[in-house]
């Protein structure tokens, strides 16, 4: 073909990109139909103007709290993996979030909250799923749907990293970017409208409907069971089990990474669950940061005392576990429970944590590196229940066994056993698909020499870097 | 006696280790080392620059022997570390005047 002609060609090619994406670009950008895109509409001059400002700057300030545990979890799991794997495993801590944020910007947030009539451009829905309020455009380009989709797609994040750990050492970087998408786009977004976007769970006929305050199981339990399902179908690490089936210890690297981690987690925590309110003129977000943190210290002094006794030393990297286990435990009673019931259910979550790290490793044989199925799949399940046990009727009208009313608790039982077998169902189709397409589990070599190298170039602490740039003959 | 000084792979010494174990040779001392060979250096990549690494991380795998094992050992490690690839290392073999067990002030043989 003559220069030329290919010059043209090439040229007709890009014309025809550039206009594809102008297109894109200009039906995102198309003007709100009822939306109120910059708040002029929203806000008034007044007391409820006020009301309405204040509980804005409360979810923002929330949602910003929420993405820092991405911070945490990033920490957390890289102290609790070898040296070799923190390259890769810092990479899928940070892609998650930003690829999740874009599924659930295009997807996610439509099936979620779409039929919620929460806010503007969130009309249309069933009691199965949502379908408006995709992209954000229409009239879902309004200040208040994207103050309450910021706060949400942290959420959505924080449900798709769990799942790092309990896979690390040994997963691909692709297979990981490939589930980060469906995870928040989809298996997250379906649940979550059933449980929170106006779904059948919601308004089940037992007490008031299922009720998850702040997530443990849309959030916390969606992500372990779909790492339980990612794990089986992975396998154990190298060197994990024994020829007769015992496990065996394989240590993290840093332990102030893990404790410091843990820290950013637990301040998180403070915007996962009090700023579920969606508003600071709702007072109780006082009691909800109270039973957080007591929650989160009992679980933590439960399992520091069960370390201690059971081997004579205070293990910290498990204490860290258990107060994670009681934070999460915690998170769907938040704001329906008495500050003395989140003790208990604290120290219960610490009990759960130290028996679902045994039965996972002993009993079921699945090799959890991090954690995370003991502390997010096992607590989350725990946190549901505690609402139908615990709750006190003082808010939301919902009232557990405590106060003598049967009905919650099914109501309870019923979306946890909802929670584990879509997100367990849907994480092994996910991860089977991926596994027999384009595989899931780096090869043997690689995983020994650890993940850092052959999939990113680089290693966490490049040092003794003798030579200068590559000058292409060595 | 012979020392045996084998530089290896980190990614083996687990599998050295467990070789030299079933043979019966417990003693030994393993050193993270870094050096070069054949295997020259290995291409990384920092924020889109490759570089090269030239001195690469090993291990040393170092224990003593009487004179009649050295060769036994010697089988075993280069088995047990072997991959095929530049890099695999090297064993040097070198003769030991003395030993002595600090602990009990024993010395020759029976101090191994």
């Amino acid at each position: 073909m003559p220069v030329k002609a290919k010059e043209e060609k090439m040229n007709i090619k890009k014309i025809i990109q550039w206009s594809v994406m102008a297109g894109i670009i200009l039906m995102l950008a198309l003007p709100a139909l009822a939306g109120d895109p910059n708040g002029a509409e929203t806000y008034t001059n007044d007391i409820a103007g006020m009301k309405l400002a204040i509980n804005f700057t409360w979810t923002l300030i929330g949602a910003f709290l929420v993405f820092f545990m991405q911070a945490g979890f990033a920490y957390l799991g890289a102290g609790a993996l070898r040296v070799k794997n923190t390259v890769n495993y810092f990479t899928k801590s940070y892609m998650d979030f930003s690829i999740g944020a874009l599924a659930y910007w295009a997807v996610g947030f439509g099936l979620m909250f779409g039929g919620s009539k929460l806010y503007p451009g969130l009309e249309d829905g069933n009691a199965w799923i949502g379908w408006s309020g995709f992209f954000l455009t229409g009239d879902a380009y309004d200040v208040q749907t994207i103050m309450f989709w910021m706060f949400q797609v942290v959420f959505a994040a924080t449900a798709a990293t769990i799942v790092a750990g309990a896979v690390a050492e040994r997963l691909k970087i692709q297979a990981y970017l490939i589930y980060s998408i469906f995870v928040t786009a989809v298996i997250y977004s379906i649940y979550g409208h059933w449980i929170w976007g106006g779904g059948w769970l919601s308004t089940l006929p037992y007490g008031v409907g299922a009720r998850d305050f702040a997530g443990s199981g849309a959030v916390h339990a969606i992500g372990g069971f779909v790492a339980l399902a990612g794990v089986i179908l992975l396998g154990p690490r190298i060197g994990k089990f024994n020829k007769d089936g015992t496990p065996n210890a394989i240590p993290g690297h840093d332990v102030g990474m893990i404790v410091m981690g843990t820290f950013f987690l637990f301040f998180g925590w403070f915007g996962f669950n009090p700023a579920s309110t969606l508003a600071a003129t709702d007072l109780r977000i006082s009691v909800i940061a109270v039973t957080t943190f007591l929650a989160g210290a009992a679980g933590a002094t439960f399992v520091c005392y069960a370390t201690y006794f059971k081997t004579g030393k205070v293990d910290i990297a498990l204490t860290c576990n258990g107060a994670l286990a009681g934070l999460v435990g915690i998170t769907a009673g938040a704001a329906y429970v008495a500050p003395w019931a989140a003790v208990v259910i604290g120290i219960i979550s610490g009990m759960l944590i130290m028996f679902g790290l045994w039965f996972n490793e002993w009993k079921l044989k699945i090799d959890d590196p991090v954690g995370a199925i003991a502390c997010h799949a096992y607590n989350g399940v725990w946190g549901l229940l505690a609402v139908g046990i615990f709750a006190d009727g003082t808010y939301g009208g919902v009232k557990g066994l405590i106060v003598g009313e049967t009905g919650q608790i099914i109501a309870q039982a019923i979306d946890a056993v909802t929670v584990a077998v879509w997100a367990f169902g849907t994480g092994l189709i996910l991860f089977g698909i991926l596994k027999y397409t384009i595989g899931i589990r780096v090869s043997a070599e690689e995983e020994l020499t650890g993940l850092d190298i052959p999939e990113h170039g680089t290693s966490a602490y490049p040092e003794f870097v003798i030579a200068g740039p590559f000058d292409g003959k060595r | 006696m012979i020392k045996v000084e084998a530089i290896i792979r980190p990614a083996k010494v687990e599998d050295v280790k467990n070789a030299l174990d079933k043979a019966g040779y417990v003693s030994l001392t393993i050193t993270e080392v870094k050096g070069r060979g054949q295997q020259k250096g290995i291409k990384q990549v920092w924020r889109g620059r490759e570089y090269v690494v030239d001195i690469l991380p090993k291990v040393k795998v170092e224990l003593v022997v009487n004179d009649e094992k050295a060769d036994e050992v010697t089988g075993i490690i280069q088995q047990s570390a072997y991959t095929g690839n530049f890099g695999d290392g090297k064993i040097f073999l070198t003769p030991v005047q003395k030993v002595v067990r600090i602990r009990t002030g024993e010395s020759g043989a029976d101090a191994l």
